[in-house]
């Protein structure tokens, strides 16, 4: 408390001291006594009773605040308003407690209740407007308060008070840091939010509170990228300057192909040839292990989906995706931005400045990108000069062998500006063309020296400086140049120029032995006239003159060392003292004498004129630090490419298990989940929330942005085009139907799929994951429209649940997709019916963790021989559960598992899925193990019903017939039974028949008679089951199979389904 | 107080911040933490903070780097000092002045002050400095609904009207009588909804959608009259008043023009790159749909063509000037508001000249000539021509004067674009729709003769 004491009292004291500073604003320029006694009547106003009174003493205030005037000794009045019922009261008094508060923190208590209050408001807007005051109050002793709030809001049902959660972060974060843990747990969880309007700010609170968090992102990284072209504007540009840095931790540079191809030939080329050798060995073996490259989907994932975004009226954006396909994209494909750069040229001037600034870099590093779009930097007089010379710069990295005739001419044109800035910059990059292109150097150098005879001084100066450099590359040829120049001396006074003019005649005074002693002796008689810069340079042709041609120059030298000596400026005295020790010969003088002219006449380098933007990309472009090309505060370090990708699987969202099999499978899993998972597992507080009048449309929008990215991998896909009929409500019930269908999904791990899935099957997996989403939610909606009579008002709630009635799930139809098969030639896809499921560990054994499992009945992808086990974890303690994992298991001889990986962690509350193969050798043994945790070891056992030990087979009637009579004898069971009243009807019979066990109804001419056929998993053996009614309930049951365990079994099964 | 003193005196001047902020500046990071705005006098006539308060010291670094830029144009959009970063914007001669503390892209906060800008223009129909401080509590209102905690939050128009009315003299006497606000008493669903552009239960009794397309050619012409650059910045502007949740689609006779445009949010990217048909629910009101470029030379048309020569005789004071405009590839269109303007070189004291149409004015202190033409008739074609006069000892210019000249073009798109049908889903009334068609010049340049010396 004391350091708030403390504090009002200083800011007591530097408000009276900050008063007069606002005394130049005439509104303001009152005495201090009238200026309270104003104040007065606004107290006044303020306790009236009268809403208008308020306001208007409210806005007075607020005009005050806004001119900068201090109003803080009006606190007590305000705070006392903030209940009050007029919403622009109200709003007001919000302005003036935050700018505030945090000076008079003691009386800004008062006002919490009214937030708190405000927080549990039925209306969302109310809310999220009470948490978004109570966390710009920037008051210490409120943190738990606010982390409280954050923390219930971040789990609220509207996604717009999430958000405000979400912007509430950095607030918080700023007022106490130590808060750091509890936030991230917060930002961890909006990370996992699907609405477009949370993601943008929950990536900004990322940004600032934890961006080192970059594991925080793996799980979200699909779904970032997929949702980002419906995010609005200003969360695009911050979530794709934090995706660019992810990407640089998480994927191989998608250009080491190609340095590695230019690093190998330059060895072939330098090489020796014993080394060669070995390392072609090392070569071969670095070139086998990273040659074959291939980018990772998730990489072209979000090359893909940042695209269009270039298209954005936003220059932010624009630019955002532009740095991002700098730093990330194969070169042949950085080339799409230019258009886009070019474009926000046309826009304000100080877009242009910083847009210019990247082109500039991006120029020198990417030449043929800009080359096209060569006439778009030229500069027009009415361009602001700072414009000018950046589209100087740009124009001078973009000149090149074939362009440069057409770039000079543009230069000549704007040496006659009247803009002189600009006319010493465009000389600068005369001389920068002539350095880096060979070809026109004479001819640059020619145009110069004409510019020597220009009226204007400046332009002559700065010629003269521009050809002394280019002069030192080749002075042997030009000593006419040098002689011109010698000239001017008498006429240009621009320090720089002349200075330059004196150096180049001292350095090859040899070119020109009978001017330069002249020039020498004029210079010794305005020496004492001339700027500290010329007198420098004098001194330094005297001493060369001396060195070389002593005779004519020993006295003016010893009178221009005198004059030095006696110099105002202790430099030009310390040159002088210097040089004379140097050059002159006394007795005291030492070695260096005799080494002077290899001193003062060695070979100089010649400059190299270099753009002062090179090497700037080693700032993330884009940025404020690549601008002032130094690092700003909070910069973050565009990280290196990493030599070898860390695990790409740490972004797939679903069951690691999945993976490994191939998209097929996987599909077909999905299809069929739902119906297990139905009726279990509560949806997280996000999910429902997300059933709240959220950006539902948005989502809808964003799965179809993905449908256009995929375009190509699904050119029939029947639900992609919006039908033009009547777009606004397909939007609004597509908007419904996902929102009702989304819950659903979130349980099953976003994994579903609809009939025209199989179209998608050559998408590689880790990216259908989010393709197959879009598409999927596409399509089917597509395919219930059909079902659902449409209303002409799609504006009302209720049909929700119409919606959600009409498609319980999603109804595989397994005969649509016929090529599926075709890899597994006979096994068709299961035939459905309810499915049981069984338990592994029960939640008390398991201590809170429960397992079950059951049949999914889909092929084992790994091993055809195996049975497919869906295995589902629920975490129902208050921790983590990590690393669960199988571990010794005990089987029979011939019997095989195969093993899920293993699951990291399982948050509370949540539930996770994962498929293992069982290869139970055909027998109805339980396949036993050990299922571990992090903490402890369960025993576990998976006993199959015979039933699930085959695989449905389509055969027809004759071919059913043919086999039938190869099995008999032995091979054949039959049973006779009653069948119970409840299963008389054919559907019921087949229901229960395949219920039991994995069969295909085989087709049979008799209508008394059912047929079913399957084949055993593991040896393949075909099972055939007859079942034939009889007069009355009376039916045989006949199954042949060579299996005659199996087929006994089966029997038993089979009758107790159908008598049940 | 002694101890605020010694603050004030031992910390260089930027950083004269409280305690409070003082503490935590090393974590406070945020995208904008204040706004001040400034005229051309270099008073600071607003400030909004939204976050711990800074100085208006802080501006004297950006008064300084005004000062060395001499002309408004080219202070430097952004300005580095010892503890901020200040990033500006000129509009309207008003500076818009944002103090930053960490990295953050610098055209973020361009576009976003732009944004400010624009919503001011919108709000008050211009957005000038007596507008801002008439309407200041308005300011203040949309300045706190933009930003939350230096990131922008609410920007689209349509969500900000729905929070806070723009005014109108009508409604400021109602208020001022009656005593109600300008504030939204109904909270605003826009922010909630799936099309966060568009504010819900709009209703008119006409139903329009207008929709302008106008074009600008910029253009670089050498003196010899060939073309040295030339492209054509389109944009389409629309004013749709459409009842309910209307569902737009707009197609083009000839879209394959539009190779490189940039859309409003509410456009359906994925139509376009289909079946390139703009469909869209749009915002209400004024807005910019689309905006593109055709920057293929053969396609851009050069409606006039100017013929100038300007002379100077050695050892005289004086000199020769002589312009005609006319028409060029327009269309059969006619080609009005023509103006051009010249900014003679510095040598130039006055001009005796006869313009055979329209009216000329030379300033002789900027050295600028304009030449309100008004309309090109090709019969006649526009002439200017007269004497030059120099100071008298002043040596010849040699600067080539280029010449800047606006017209305009109703009722042509001078690249084709035509659009070819409007239609309307989702709501059941006919509403009445419009396109116009503009083309205007642009930065359009005709480089200086060489100054004939004679």
């Amino acid at each position: 408390m004391s350091t708030s004491q403390a504090y009002n009292e200083e800011k007591g004291g530097s408000s009276s001291l900050g008063e007069p500073e606002y005394g130049h604003d005439p509104a303001s320029g009152g005495i201090f006594s009238s200026d309270y006694k104003r104040h007065d009547d606004l107290k006044e106003m303020l306790d009236s009773n009268k809403d208008s009174l308020k306001l208007e003493a409210m806005k007075r205030i607020v005009a005050m605040i806004a001119r900068g005037k201090n109003a803080s000794d009006l606190f007590p009045a305000v705070v006392k308003n903030v209940a009050c019922k007029n919403i622009e009261v109200k709003k007001l008094v919000y302005v003036y407690l935050v700018r505030y508060a945090e000076e008079q923190q003691d009386l800004a208590l008062l006002s919490i209740s009214t937030f708190q209050r405000g927080l549990k408001d039925p209306n969302q807007l109310i809310r999220a407007s009470a948490l978004r005051v109570l966390s710009s109050i920037r008051v210490p002793i409120i943190v738990p308060i606010m982390m409280l709030a954050i923390k219930e809001a971040a789990s609220d049902m509207s996604p717009y008070v999430r958000k405000t959660a979400a912007h509430a972060i950095p607030k918080l974060y700023s007022l106490d840091s130590d808060q750091k843990d509890q936030l991230i747990e917060v930002i961890e969880k909006l990370l996992a939010d699907k609405t477009t309007l949370v993601a943008g700010s929950v990536v900004m609170a990322f940004e600032e509170v934890c961006p080192e968090r970059i594991d925080l992102i793996h799980k979200n990284y699909r779904k970032l990228c997929n949702l980002l072209i419906d995010v609005e504007e200003w969360g695009q540009v911050v979530i794709i300057n934090m995706l660019t840095r992810y990407a640089r931790t998480q994927f191989l540079s998608p250009n080491q192909n190609e340095s590695l191809l230019e690093e190998n030939a330059e060895k072939a080329f330098y090489g020796s040839d014993e080394e060669d050798a070995k390392d072609d060995k090392t070569e071969a073996a670095s070139l086998v292990k990273r040659k074959p490259y291939v980018m990772d989907p998730d990489h072209r994932l979000l090359l893909r989906n940042t695209k269009p975004l270039l298209q954005s009226r936003n220059a932010a954006v624009v630019m955002a995706v532009a740095q991002l396909y700098f730093h990330l994209a194969p070169k042949a494909e950085v080339g799409v931005i230019a258009k886009a750069l070019v474009r926000l040229l046309r826009s304000h001037s100080e877009v242009q400045y910083v847009v210019l600034q990247n082109v500039a870099t991006m120029s020198i590093k990417r030449r043929g990108m800009f080359e096209p779009y060569l006439k778009s930097f030229y500069i027009r007089s009415t361009d602001p000069t700072q414009i000018k010379i950046l589209k100087l710069e740009v124009l001078t990295n973009l000149a090149n062998e074939t362009n440069i005739s057409t770039i000079l001419r543009e230069f000549q044109t704007y040496i006659r500006s009247m803009d002189k800035d600009f006319v010493a910059a465009t000389i600068q990059a005369i001389g920068r063309c002539a350095t880096n292109i060979g070809k026109v150097r004479d001819t640059c150098l020619n145009g110069l020296v004409q510019l020597l005879s220009n009226r204007d001084e400046l332009v002559v100066a700065e010629s003269v400086v521009v050809i002394k450099k280019l002069l030192q590359m080749q002075p042997s040829q030009h000593s006419e140049i040098i002689k011109h120049m010698a000239k001017l001396t008498d006429n240009i006074q621009v320090p720089m120029a002349r200075a330059s003019i004196l150096w180049l005649i001292g350095e090859y005074c040899e070119h020109v032995p009978k001017i330069a002693p002249d020039v020498l002796r004029k210079m010794a008689k305005s020496f004492t006239n001339e700027e500290d810069i010329v007198k420098l340079q004098v001194i330094n042709l005297a001493a060369k003159l001396y060195l070389t041609n002593s005779k004519q120059s020993k006295l003016l030298t010893q009178y221009v060392l005198n004059l030095a000596k006696y110099d105002q400026n202790y430099d030009i005295r310390d040159r002088a003292r210097f040089i004379r020790q140097l050059i002159v010969p006394t007795e005291k003088s030492g070695a260096l004498n005799k080494y002077a002219k290899k001193l003062f006449l060695a070979q100089k380098p010649a400059p190299i004129l270099e753009s002062s933007f090179k090497d700037r990309d080693h700032f993330q472009l884009g940025s404020l630090s690549h601008l002032l090309n130094a690092k700003a505060v909070g910069y973050q370090e565009l990280p290196d490419w990493p030599d070898e990708a860390p695990d790409p699987s740490v972004r797939n969202v679903e069951v690691p298990e999945w993976t490994k099999c191939t998209s097929r499978e996987k599909r077909k899993e999905k299809v069929e989940k739902p119906f297990y998972s139905d009726s279990e597992g509560e949806s997280g507080p996000t999910e429902s929330a997300d059933s709240g009048e959220g950006s539902i449309c948005h989502d809808v929008r964003a799965w179809a942005s993905v449908a256009v990215g995929t375009d190509s991998l699904t050119p029939s896909l029947p639900g992609q085009h919006l039908t033009l009929g009547s777009p606004s409500e397909e939007e609004e019930e597509e908007g419904k139907k996902a929102k009702k269908k989304k819950p659903q999904r979130d349980r099953e791990g976003g994994s579903e799929s609809s009939s025209e899935e199989g179209s998608v099957s050559e998408s590689s997996s880790s990216e259908s994951d989010s393709g197959s989403d879009a598409e999927e939610s596409q399509s089917e909606t597509e395919t219930k429209r059909r079902k659902t009579v449409k209303s002409s008002d799609p504006n009302r709630d209720q049909r929700h649940g119409d919606f959600c009635f009409i498609c319980p799930g999603i109804l595989p139809l397994p005969s649509l997709y016929p090529h599926l098969i075709s890899s597994v030639p006979q096994v068709i896809s299961p035939v459905f019916s309810s499915v049981k499921t069984y338990e592994l560990l029960h939640r008390m054994t398991g201590e809170g963790l429960s397992v079950e499992y059951y049949f999914s009945r889909q092929p084992f992808a790994p091993d055809p021989h195996m049975v497919a086990v869906q295995i589902q974890f629920s975490n129902n303690t208050d921790s983590e559960v990590k690393n669960v994992r199988i571990s010794e298991p005990k089987l029979l001889s011939g019997m095989r598992v195969q093993e899920f990986k293993e699951i990291e962690s399982l948050a509370p509350g949540e539930t996770t899925s994962v498929v293992m193969g069982i290869d139970f050798c055909d027998s109805t043994q339980a396949a036993n193990f050990q299922l571990c945790t992090h903490t402890r070891q369960f025993y576990g056992a998976i006993q199959p019903p015979v039933g699930e030990l085959m695989a449905p087979v389509f055969m027809s009637e004759n071919e059913f017939k043919k086999e039938q009579g190869k099995l008999t004898g032995m091979s054949e069971i039959t049973e006779k039974l009653t069948l119970p009243e409840t299963c008389q009807s054919d559907h019921t019979i087949v229901q229960r028949v395949t219920s039991a066990a994995n069969v295909s109804r085989v087709p049979c001419g008799a209508d008394n008679e059912y047929r079913f056929a399957a084949k055993t998993v593991t040896s393949g053996s075909l099972v055939l089951i007859t079942l034939e009614k009889k007069e009355g309930a009376l039916a045989q049951l006949t199954v042949n199979s060579e299996k005659m365990v199996i087929g006994t079994m089966l029997v038993k099964d089979i009758i107790q389904a159908l008598t049940q | 107080m002694s101890q605020d003193c010694i603050i004030l005196l031992t910390r260089p001047p930027v950083c004269i911040t409280t305690d409070a902020a003082y503490r935590t500046e090393h974590q406070n990071k945020k995208m904008i933490h204040s706004l001040f705005l400034i005229n051309c006098s270099g008073d600071i006539f607003l400030e909004k903070h939204w976050k711990s308060v800074v100085s208006q010291s802080v501006c004297d670094y950006f008064f300084e780097a005004q000062e060395k830029a001499v002309d408004v144009e080219n202070v430097p959009p952004v300005i580095s000092t010892p503890h901020h970063y200040l990033i500006s914007i000129y509009r309207d001669k008003i500076f818009f002045v944002s103090v930053i503390q960490t990295e953050v892209p610098p055209l973020f906060v361009i576009e976003f002050l732009h944004r400010v800008a624009d919503t001011f223009q919108d709000y008050f129909g211009e957005c000038s400095e007596t507008a801002i401080k008439d309407n200041v509590v308005i300011v203040y209102e949309l300045l706190e609904e933009m930003l939350d905690n230096g990131f922008p939050l609410a920007t689209e128009s349509n969500i900000l009207k729905e929070l806070i009315k723009p005014p109108t003299i009508l409604r400021s006497v109602v208020n001022s009588i009656t005593g109600s606000s300008n504030v939204g008493d109904t909270l605003p669903t826009g922010q909630l909804s799936n099309i966060p552009w568009r504010r819900a239960g709009v209703k008119y009794t006409n139903n329009e959608a207008y929709f302008d397309v106008i074009e600008e050619i910029d253009a670089i012409i050498d003196k010899s009259g060939s073309t040295v650059f030339a492209e054509i910045q389109g944009v389409i502007d629309s004013c749709i008043k459409l009842s309910g949740m209307p569902d737009l689609s707009l197609s083009f006779m000839n879209p394959r023009l539009l190779d490189d445009v940039s859309f409003h949010p509410c456009i359906r990217f994925k139509r376009w790159e289909s079946e390139r048909v703009l469909s869209f629910i749009p915002p209400d009101g004024n807005f910019r749909l689309i905006s593109y470029r055709v920057s293929s030379q053969n396609l851009v048309a050069i409606p006039v063509y100017v013929k100038h020569m300007i002379s100077f005789k050695e050892n005289s004071s004086s000199g020769r000037f002589d312009v005609t405009i006319g028409p060029k590839q327009n269309m059969g269109k006619t080609v009005e508001g023509v103006v051009m303007t010249v900014h003679m070189p510095k040598a130039v004291l006055n001009m005796n000249l006869t313009a055979s149409q329209g009216s000329y004015t030379f300033d002789p202190v900027t050295k600028v000539l304009t030449w309100d033409v008004g309309k090109i008739t090709p019969q006649k074609l526009p002439n200017l021509k007269g004497i030059v006069n120099l100071q008298s000892g002043a040596p010849k210019p040699e600067e080539n004067p280029s010449l800047n000249i606006q017209f305009k073009i109703q009722q042509l798109a001078i690249s084709g674009l035509k659009v070819n049908r409007l239609d309307m889903y989702g709501e059941k009334y006919k509403p009445f729709k419009g396109v116009k068609y503009i083309t205007k010049a642009g930065k359009f340049q005709s480089l200086g003769s060489r100054i004939v010396l004679g």
